[in-house]
């Protein structure tokens, strides 16, 4: 360490980054900081308020300079990004639960009119009854909607995420939603390195947007497009959608070229050989890490695949690491009511028409915040070995009885 | 504005665009969530504003423009003038919380409301802007309940500048808008706009209709200077009113009223004069 800051110190370029310990929120609220972000337009909500409070202190302080919109409502916030974005700045708000869904009619908008807005949204249990506490219902309800999600595990990540994703976004114009799990990230403290703003703008050049709106070359943005031209516009986002993959590939790729980590946009954790392979996104990951590591040690063929884009779904990527298992066990903690956990849904839909395929596991646990413990994910695991299929589409996990 | 747009014969929200526009200039970058006004504007690839325009969703006018006016500020583009431009169903029921976050914040934009008194992009359906005894689709015999009084709401929220206009008085319309285009902040002008279709009018008789609204005193031209300071343009208080019976009768969209809901319309008609009067600046 103190070698280490010696190195730092001995040239005349400034520290590469520095560390500062804080919250999830924090994090993001930085991230965005550090993406210069231009027009910041949002409402608070527990358990995102803390971004907004950061952000308005943050270009108070003119430590960012950015203008901050407070705008009454979250619907208005992504209103007024979409106004921003297409005036041609870089724009960002964060939310979370009944805040979403209030948007959802313009996070349709941003997708379609294809704006590289970033939003952070905080998972949190949609109600009633009221709750505060995580789980994915919100950000995965807007699954349809045209924005790429990124599912973060760690402070770090969400900081990370926030400056790769205003990266992807700008590559393909199409927002991106940066999703952390509701106090287990956004109220807790982590040690996390804050990249030296220079590198950051290595990274991530100033906003130029192809079109916008401007006096010298006028146009009308959004208006009635009849069915013969309507179609292909949907096409086309789905063709970006797919680029999606690619350019996040990429992006996570540079980031580690600049600054030395990166994420994946799947991570397959200690699958050599493994029969059983557990599949996780958010915080639910780091806790199955710790059980991996337990049964690895007592020589049993597990391991884990993290899933961080779950917009676009890397089904190629995804059924290259599963298709060597035996057996699949997906931990949901959301679910669509009448089928099941959704990043099931997706696994066996990637699935298809393979030939070989392994027996997928549908477990849902930890909704409206309930504790995803250690124990939960070993009752997943010896569920999972006890049993050759599933035996119904859904198995509970905690559910009190 | 180009021709070709495609608006109803005597639509007066298109000619109130004209208008508005020749008082604003070429620097201005319009914002126009859901009503007619998003297919006056022509089908994609075709557009009949020649400035940047941005369609936006139908309660958005307060808050899209928030975010242009915030961007072009960030881009040191200041001296460009944003308007919003939205119906009285935008502005008076499903954008108003909108619209009251802006003019809260003081917002350096212009809002207009063209007003033809009711949802006419989906088919005449009432809206709070719809008038005490008209027809509607959905007040198939009539309204029942007065029309919101948009200007007091407004001056509730002591903006620097909001105005009533009508496409009967081109002058005064135009120069509303060069005065407001001056004015930093929240900019708020209430349109006058008959529409032949939803009024059930002759489109011949569209700027008549205007013109005897403002006379008959039930929609009076005025402005109000931070919510406190009115003054009156038109009628000439000193002149006699046209009953509001005349401005009524020609119009099918008040058929289903009686003689006694005709002196009960007047009525109000004089008591929201008396209001005004009271208000002035003396
Ligand atoms: C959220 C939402 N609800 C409903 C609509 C359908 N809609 C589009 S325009 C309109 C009425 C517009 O009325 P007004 O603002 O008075 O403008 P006008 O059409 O009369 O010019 C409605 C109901 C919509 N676009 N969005
Ligand atoms: S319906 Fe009325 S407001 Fe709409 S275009 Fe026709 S005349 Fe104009
Ligand atoms: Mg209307």
């Amino acid at each position: 360490m103190k070698h280490k800051r010696k190195k730092m110190s001995a040239g005349s370029a400034a520290p590469t980054s520095r560390k500062k310990v804080i919250s999830g929120n924090h994090a993001v609220s930085y991230g965005a900081m550090l993406s210069r972000v231009q027009v910041v337009s949002a409402y608070p909500i527990t358990p995102q308020t803390q971004i907004v409070e950061m952000l308005s202190k943050l270009c108070g302080s003119g430590q960012l300079k950015a203008k901050f919109i407070k705008v009454e409502s979250e619907h208005s916030a992504m209103a007024a990004c979409i106004g921003a974005s297409i005036a041609g700045t870089r724009a960002f708000t964060a939310t979370s639960s009944q805040g979403l869904a209030l948007m959802h009619e313009l996070i349709h908008w941003a997708a379609n009119a294809r704006l590289p807005i970033v939003m952070a949204d905080v998972n949190r249990a949609m109600g009633p009854g009221w709750s505060i506490w995580t789980d994915q219902n919100d950000s995965l309800s807007q699954r349809d909607t045209g924005w790429l999600q990124l599912y973060c595990e760690s402070n770090q990540e969400v900081l990370d995420t926030v400056i790769q994703s205003f990266k992807i976004a700008e590559k393909i114009y199409l927002p991106v939603m940066v999703v952390l799990d509701a106090f287990v990230l956004s109220h807790t403290s982590e040690p996390v390195d804050l990249p030296n703003i220079k590198l950051v703008d290595k990274y991530l050049p100033p906003f130029k947007p192809k079109i916008k709106l401007d006096l010298q070359d006028p146009h009308s943005f959004g208006g009635l497009t009849t069915p013969e031209h309507n179609f292909e516009l949907k096409y086309k986002m789905q063709v970006a959608m797919a680029e999606g993959v690619r350019a996040a590939k990429k992006a996570d790729q540079d980031f580690k070229k600049v600054f030395g980590r990166n994420y994946g946009i799947i991570e397959p954790y200690r699958c050599q050989e493994a029969e059983i392979i557990l599949v996780t996104s958010g915080t639910i990951t780091s806790t199955s890490r710790d059980v991996i590591d337990e049964l690895r040690k007592k020589k049993q063929k597990i391991g884990l695949l993290k899933i961080r884009m779950f917009r676009p779904f890397p089904a190629q990527d995804v059924i290259k690491v599963l298709r060597r298992a035996k057996k699949v066990a997906v931990i949901d903690r959301n679910i669509s009511y009448g089928v099941g956990g959704i990043f099931c849904q997706e696994i066996k839909a990637a699935f298809g028409n393979e030939k070989k395929q392994p027996s997928i596991f549908g477990f849902i646990t930890g909704l409206g915040g309930r504790d995803v413990t250690p124990e939960t994910i070993m009752e997943i695991v010896t569920h999972t070995k006890k049993n050759k299929y599933p035996k119904q589409p859904i198995i509970w996990i905690g559910l009190k009885k | 504005m180009y021709s070709g747009h495609v608006a109803c014969p005597g639509c007066g929200a298109s000619l109130a665009m004209r208008l508005a526009l020749k008082g604003l200039g070429k620097k201005t970058m319009l914002v126009l969530p859901a009503c007619c006004w998003s297919i006056i504007d022509g089908p994609f690839p075709y557009s009949s504003t020649k400035i940047p325009l941005l369609h936006t969703a139908f309660e958005t006018g307060g808050s899209a423009a928030s975010g242009v006016r915030a961007a072009l500020d960030v881009l040191g583009k200041k001296d460009i003038t944003v308007m919003t431009w939205a119906g009285d169903g935008g502005t008076m029921d499903i954008g108003l919380q909108a619209l009251s976050g802006a003019a809260e914040r003081n917002e350096n934009f212009i809002y207009t409301c063209y007003d033809n008194e009711a949802y006419m992009n989906t088919g005449i359906q009432r809206s709070s802007g719809t008038p005490w005894g008209a027809w509607t689709t959905t007040t198939p015999n009539k309204k029942e309940q007065p029309k919101k009084d948009i200007m007091a709401i407004i001056a509730a929220h002591k903006i620097p500048y909001a105005a009533t206009a009508s496409v009967a008085y081109p002058d005064d319309l135009i120069a509303k808008y060069k005065k407001a285009r001056k004015i930093k902040g929240t900019r708020f002008i209430h349109i006058f706009a008959p529409c032949p279709p939803g009024w059930k009018s002759l489109p011949e008789e569209s700027i008549k209709l205007a013109r005897m609204a403002v006379q008959a005193r039930s929609f009076p031209l005025y402005e109000v200077e931070n919510g406190m300071k009115y003054t009156l343009n038109r009628p000439n208080p000193n002149e006699k009113p046209i009953p509001i019976k005349e401005y009524l009768q020609r119009q099918g969209r008040f058929r289903n009223l009686n003689d006694q809901s005709t002196k009960l319309i007047q009525k109000n008609v004089d008591q929201n004069w008396q209001n005004l009067l009271n208000k002035l600046d003396k």
